[in-house]
């Protein structure tokens, strides 16, 4: 029986060892060494027009399927699904009176809960702000389960394609991506040890940047980021900050691998701890104490010693605080707006046709994010650079700060919202209930003095 | 763990509760709409929304009379409501318009009627459902909208004129049909509808 098996055996070794020995040349000559020289063959591209048709051909049978049972298919609107009157407090509760007893500005009436009932039900069928913590939904299917409304009308050709397509993400590419992430992952941290070893100056410098790019490409590729970079003129300098709305902790990779920057965080432990303690070997970054977090002042005078130093890097940071689902943009924390230095504002809009980006940090944990996002189809994104803002006269830094985010919101098609990112997972602040109370004790009181 | 199987279950029920709900609300589509609002509030996912799950909402919770709306979603003495609840207070709201659609004889007046429109909003002050708002009711309400901002005396002044002009029994209270005359001009069609976009 052995002797039977025992070529059987050595035939299979050899072809497990050749096909390995061929997919790492593959890796190694169509990855790895474009991500080295940051070079693009265009493969990536060719991936993102096929897939498009694929969907595009999906939605297309969903919606014949759809109607030979004569039904309508589940068609997500984000811009809201109500009308919503954008008229003011005062304005709804005069106009209210002016109709209901002729005498307009008359003390209170009645009908004045009208306006309060039916703002409270319109925000319980559709408000602006819990609809930005989850994942936006798609107006066409992807192929992937987790994104699909109209399951019940999938025919059995799309069946097999989506089982096809798990099959390709899961088995090939999964694998691949994960072997790349951790190829990236290791090579970052080896190489900046090596390079923490060299004396400061301008080789530790030139040889950093190098090492932080080549392998921010490779964790890109690692995650099949197809990314564009728009206004590449405008890429932030030294000495300045850089602030970018966050969707995703994949946002730092991102402009991470076509710039050098400075990361700002906390001190993790684990994985990333390692990650970060290699880092700042070969370039200053800066790490924050858990304890050290809550001491505004600190923060503050590390960041501007930072920037004071023109020899480092611009700072990267993201001012909403948490991430959000990329249609809209949230309050910008106005910390980073007090320094004092110029601004290079970054728009980032993710296509989540083709993978969600936002990590629902209340719903998924880190590792099962990674795992949802290494076996999507792909991150499409694009960036645009803007240009430098610095804080004007007689503007303090929450005008600043949402002149920045206005200018970012119209770059990248996002919503501008005042309201805080926060709100995840906080309760709203008492504060905004007693300004609603004092616009409408104004309209009562004001009433009387006429 | 896996979102996967939770929202599987809701669709395969998907269509009975269709079904059951185009009674109370007409349109497909606004149903699956409110189904999937229903199913984005509900954070524990056992099908049915907590005080705490409307409160979550900031806009909900900024406005003053935010506590009272919520409990008009909760059946005397409850403390879940499932969607068929939910969408029944909601329907409420649905534009008087929308009736010519389902014209249903044997249904009885409709939840959007006009009277229905103005008990909803009776039920707003009236706390102890004892269908009569009494002054201590109204005053409730008003330091609710005001806030800190307009003293006692003021507000009680303010409370004992409006209950002077509608009051026509001479009770000291608002009855139902009192409010409603006090109302009559008012465009409460208008005023407590809301649109779908789709």
């Amino acid at each position: 029986m052995e002797s039977y098996l025992f070529p059987f055996d050595n035939l299979l070794c050899m072809l497990l060892g050749i096909s390995f020995t061929v997919w790492f040349t593959l890796l190694l000559v169509f990855i790895i060494v474009p991500a080295v020289f940051g070079v693009s063959f265009g493969i990536r591209r060719l991936y993102m027009n096929t897939l498009l048709k694929i969907f595009e051909w999906a939605t297309l049978r969903m919606e014949r399927g759809a109607k030979e049972k004569n039904q309508q298919l589940y068609k997500p609107y984000s811009n809201g699904i109500i009308a919503k009157e954008p008229a003011s407090l005062e304005q709804e509760i005069q106009e209210m009176r002016r109709s209901g007893s002729g005498l307009g500005g008359a003390e209170f009436d009645m009908s004045d809960i009208f306006y309060f009932c039916r703002r409270g039900v319109e925000s319980i069928v559709d408000d602006e702000v819990t609809k930005r913590f989850t994942a936006e939904e798609l107006e066409s299917w992807n192929l992937l389960t987790r994104s699909n409304y109209n399951f019940h009308h999938i025919s059995t050709r799309l069946t097999v394609l989506w089982g096809l397509g798990v099959l390709i993400r899961y088995g090939i590419l999964l694998p691949l991506r994960v072997t790349l992430a951790f190829t990236g992952v290791g090579l970052l941290v080896f190489l900046t040890s090596i390079i923490g070893l060299l004396p400061n100056g301008g080789m530790k410098s030139f040889l950093s940047e190098k090492v932080h790019l080549m392998c921010y490409r490779i964790c890109v590729r690692a995650l099949t980021a197809i990314i564009t970079y728009h206004d590449s003129e405008n890429k932030p300098k030294n000495g300045g900050i850089c602030v970018a709305n966050h969707t995703s902790p994949i946002d730092v990779i991102i402009l991470a691998s076509d710039g050098c920057y400075a990361m700002v965080g906390q001190v993790h432990g684990g994985l990333m701890g390692v990650i970060q303690r290699a880092m700042v070997k070969a370039c200053p970054h800066i790490w924050f104490e858990r304890s050290e977090v809550k001491d505004r002042h600190l923060v503050a005078k590390r960041l501007s010693d930072h920037v004071a130093d023109k020899s480092k890097l611009p700072i990267l940071i993201f001012p909403e605080g948490t991430c959000i689902n990329n249609t809209s943009v949230m309050m910008f924390k106005k910390g980073s707006f007090e320094i004092g230095c110029t601004v290079y504002p970054v728009a980032i809009k993710y296509d989540p046709r083709f993978g969600e980006a936002f990590w629902n940090s209340s719903k998924f944990g880190m590792v099962n994010y990674l795992l949802h996002m290494m076996s999507s189809w792909a991150i499409v994104c694009s960036v645009w650079y803007l240009p430098p803002m610095s804080r004007e006269e007689g503007e303090d830094a929450v005008q600043f700060a949402n002149r920045v985010k206005a200018a970012i919101a119209r770059k990248g098609g996002l919503a501008d919202l005042l309201w805080d990112g926060g709100l995840k997972r906080e309760k709203v602040k008492e504060v905004f209930k007693e300004e609603q109370q004092k616009l409408y004790s104004k309209v009562l009181v004001g009433g009387e003095e006429d | 763990r896996w979102r996967l199987f939770s929202d599987l279950l809701y669709k395969h029920n998907f269509s009975e509760i269709i079904q059951r709900a185009s009674k109370i609300f007409v349109s497909h589509s606004q149903i699956t709409r409110l189904y999937s609002r229903f199913h984005s509030l509900d954070k524990g996912e056992n099908g049915a929304l907590s005080r705490e799950d409307f409160q979550r909402i900031p806009e909900l919770a900024i406005n003053p009379l935010g506590d009272r709306i919520i409990n008009a979603f909760f059946p005397e003495g409850e403390d879940q409501v499932n969607f068929r609840g939910f969408m029944r207070t909601l329907a409420h709201f649905r534009p008087v318009e929308d009736n010519e659609k389902n014209k249903d004889p044997s249904a009885g007046e409709p939840l959007n009627s006009r009277n229905n429109k103005l008990l909803f909003a009776f039920r707003l002050y009236d706390l102890d459902r004892d269908d009569k708002i009494s002054r201590d009711e109204l005053l409730q309400v008003l330091r609710m909208m005001v806030g800190v901002n307009i003293s006692d005396e003021q507000l009680g002044s303010i409370a004992d004129r409006t209950i002077q002009e509608a009051d026509t029994n001479g009770d000291m209270c608002i009855s139902f049909s009192e409010f409603i005359k006090v109302l009559e001009k008012v465009d409460v069609e208008q005023k407590m509808s809301i649109r779908f976009l789709h």
